[in-house]
C-alpha cells in the first residue's frame, strides 16, 4: 500500500494535494460534489482585512493551456469570513484549513493573520505577498526582499500557527525573496502565483481584461513553476509547497522531485471540478508505476 | 450541478451563424434558466451555454458562432461526444408566474426562455411570448413557442418581420410579471419601463461556472454576487444597472 502522507509545518497531511487558493472556495461549492475530506487540505479564497468587491469585468480571459485572472482579491472581509464562511466550511471539512490572506500594509496583514490565528480549524497561514491583481499592496510586499522580511515578521510577531508565505514569481531572483522570508521567520514557502500577463481582443483592440493586466495560471505555466520550485528548495531549509499548472498525479511527482513538501492544485479545479478529487485517487497507481512506496522519500530527490 | 458525457445527435445550422446543439445524455433535473458548461477541445475554459430545452435524455443549446471556442463546437458531427456540466446556477422562479407572465427575448436571448415557456405551459399556465430581432431573416423559434401554446408576436427593428421596433415597446398591459434575457440595454429599459415584477437572466464571461473563481461576479443590491452560481437569473429589484454597462 503506497503511503501518500506527508508532513508540512508540524501539521501530518494523508496526502500532499491541496486545492490551491481563489480556485476552491471555501470548500463547501465543492463539498456537493465529493467529500473533500479525500484531500490532504486546501487553501481557502484569499481574505483581507476589509470586503473587496475585486476589479471590474471581464476579469477571465482564455490562454493557450490556461488562463488570465484579474479577480482582484474578491472576498468578504476577515470578520465575514469567521462568522460566515468558515462555519460552512467546518461542516463539511474536518482537517486543519490553510487561510490565505492578503493586504494593503504591513497592518493589514498583521490585523487579518492575528484574526485568523485564532480560529481553531485554522492549520496554517498562507501569506498571499504575490497578488498581481491588485494595486498599492498585492505583489509589491513579494517583490523586494526587505518589504517581504517586513511582513514576514511583523505578522509572526501576532501569530502561532506555521506561516507559509506565498510568492511570485515575477521578480528576478525568486530565491532572494525566498532566502528573505526564511530569514524573517517563515516557516514555509508557496509558490508560484501567477505570471503577469495580458491578452487584446482583435475586434475592439483593447485589452480582453478590463483590469488591462491579469495572471497566468494553468498547465502553461507549469514548467515555470517547476524550475522556480527547484531553485527555491535548493536555497532554502524549510519546506516549500510547489503550485503552477499542476493538472495530474504525474504533476505533482515532478513537483516534489524538485523539492515541494506538499502541492497545490489550482486552474485544473476551474476547468474540471473533479481535479484534485481525481489525483488523490490517481496517486497511489502513479506512484507504483514509478517504484514510489512512500511519497515523502521522493521530496527533492531531483536534487541528487 | 453533474458532469456527463453526452453524444452529439444533430449540430445543425438555423440562421447564419446560430446552430442548434442537440445531445444525448442525462442532464439531471435541469432548471429553466439554468446552463450547461461543455469543454470544447482546444480551449482550456469550458464555455457556458443557456439551456433551451431538456428532457430525461436530452439536451438543446442554440449558440451563435463568434470565436474559436464556437468554431470547434460547430465542426462537431453526430456522434461526436461532449464532456458537459449540467444543473449549473439559479434558474427562473415559476413561482413569479402566478397569473400572467410575459417572456422577452432579444436576439439568442431566447433560448432560456423556451424551456420555462415549456414549464409554465405544462402547468396550464397562460403565456405571451415577445421575441425581439434585428431584421426577419435572423427570427427563430416563433413557430416552436406557438406549438407550446403560447401567443407569441416577432418584433423586428427594421420591421421585416412581424412589428417593427423593439420588443420592450410591446409588453403586453396584462402582464403580471415578465420573465427575459437579452443585450442589457433591452434589459435595462425593461426594469424601468415594466410596472409589473420580473426576472432577467444575465450574460457573462465565466472562469469555471460553478462558483468557483469569483471571475463574473456583479454588484447587486445585496452585494457581490456571481453569475454563475449567484445567477445567470436575478430579481429586477435585484440588479443595479450602474455598475453592468
Amino acid at each position: 500500500m503506497a503511503d501518500t502522507s506527508v508532513e508540512l509545518c508540524g501539521i501530518r497531511l494523508t496526502n500532499p494535494v491541496i486545492a490551491a487558493s481563489g480556485t476552491f472556495g471555501y470548500g463547501y461549492e465543492f463539498a456537493g460534489l465529493y467529500d473533500i475530506n479525500c484531500l490532504g487540505t486546501f487553501s481557502f479564497k484569499g481574505t483581507t482585512h476589509k470586503p473587496r468587491f475585486g476589479n471590474p469585468t471581464p476579469r477571465i480571459a482564455e490562454a493557450p493551456a490556461g488562463l488570465l485572472n484579474a479577480v482582484g482579491l474578491q472576498n468578504p472581509g476577515v470578520e465575514a469570513v469567521i462568522s460566515q464562511e468558515l462555519p460552512k466550511l467546518k461542516a463539511c471539512f474536518h482537517k486543519p484549513v490553510m487561510a490565505n490572506v492578503s493586504g494593503f500594509s504591513v497592518e493589514d496583514y498583521v490585523y487579518t493573520c492575528s484574526m485568523l490565528d485564532q480560529e481553531p480549524q485554522v492549520g496554517w497561514l498562507e501569506l498571499n505577498i504575490s497578488c498581481p491583481n491588485v494595486h498599492g499592496g498585492g505583489m509589491s510586499f513579494g517583490t523586494d526582499p526587505a518589504a517581504a522580511g517586513a511582513v514576514v515578521r511583523a505578522v509572526k510577531a501576532v501569530t502561532t500557527k506555521p506561516l507559509i508565505v506565498k510568492l511570485t514569481p515575477n521578480v528576478t531572483d525568486i530565491t532572494a525573496i525566498a532566502l528573505a522570508c526564511e530569514e524573517a521567520g517563515a516557516d514555509g514557502l508557496s509558490l508560484i502565483n501567477t505570471l503577469l500577463a495580458m491578452r487584446i481582443d482583435l475586434d475592439t483592440r483593447r485589452p480582453v481584461l478590463a483590469n488591462g493586466t491579469g495572471g497566468l495560471s494553468g498547465p502553461a505555466v507549469f514548467p515555470v513553476a517547476l524550475r522556480m520550485v527547484w531553485q527555491v528548495a535548493r536555497a532554502v531549509h524549510i519546506p516549500v509547497v510547489g503550485l503552477g499548472g499542476v493538472s495530474s498525479a504525474e504533476d505533482l511527482l515532478e513537483m516534489m522531485l524538485a523539492g515541494a513538501t506538499a502541492v497545490e492544485v489550482g486552474a485544473a479545479n476551474l476547468v474540471d471540478p473533479y481535479a484534485c478529487r481525481d489525483i488523490v485517487l490517481d496517486l497511489p497507481r502513479v506512484m507504483e508505476k514509478y517504484g514510489i512506496e512512500k511519497i515523502s522519500d521522493i521530496i527533492g530527490a531531483a536534487h541528487g | 450541478m453533474r458532469q456527463g458525457i453526452f453524444t452529439v445527435e444533430e449540430n445543425a445550422p438555423l440562421t447564419g451563424r446560430v446552430r442548434r446543439l442537440r445531445l444525448r445524455g442525462d442532464p439531471g433535473p435541469v432548471e429553466p434558466g439554468q446552463f450547461a458548461d461543455l469543454r470544447i477541445e482546444g480551449c482550456f475554459l469550458r464555455r457556458p451555454f443557456s439551456v433551451c430545452d431538456a428532457a430525461e435524455n436530452s439536451l438543446t443549446l442554440v449558440y451563435r458562432v463568434l470565436g474559436r471556442g464556437t468554431e470547434t463546437l460547430a465542426a462537431l458531427l453526430p456522434g461526436d461526444e461532449l464532456d458537459v456540466l449540467t444543473g449549473l446556477g439559479r434558474g427562473f422562479d415559476l413561482g413569479l408566474a402566478e397569473e400572467r407572465p410575459v417572456l422577452l427575448g432579444g436576439g439568442l436571448g431566447f433560448t432560456p426562455l423556451f424551456l420555462l415557456a415549456r414549464r409554465l405551459r405544462e402547468r396550464g399556465t397562460q403565456v405571451s411570448v415577445r421575441l425581439g430581432f434585428q431584421s426577419g431573416d435572423q427570427a427563430l423559434y416563433e413557430e416552436a413557442f406557438r406549438a407550446l401554446g403560447c401567443e407569441t408576436l416577432v418584433v423586428t427593428q427594421d420591421g421585416s418581420r412581424g412589428e417593427k421596433g423593439l420588443v420592450t415597446d410591446f409588453l403586453p398591459e396584462e402582464a403580471s410579471c415578465f420573465y427575459a434575457c437579452g443585450p442589457v440595454g433591452m434589459l435595462r429599459t425593461l426594469c424601468e419601463k415594466a410596472p409589473c415584477p420580473g426576472q432577467l437572466s444575465l450574460e457573462a464571461r465565466m472562469g469555471c461556472g460553478f462558483g468557483a473563481c469569483m471571475g463574473c461576479t456583479v454588484q447587486t443590491a445585496a452585494g457581490p454576487r456571481r453569475v454563475c452560481r449567484d445567477g445567470p437569473v436575478f430579481g429586477k429589484e435585484e440588479l443595479l444597472w450602474q455598475t453592468q454597462v
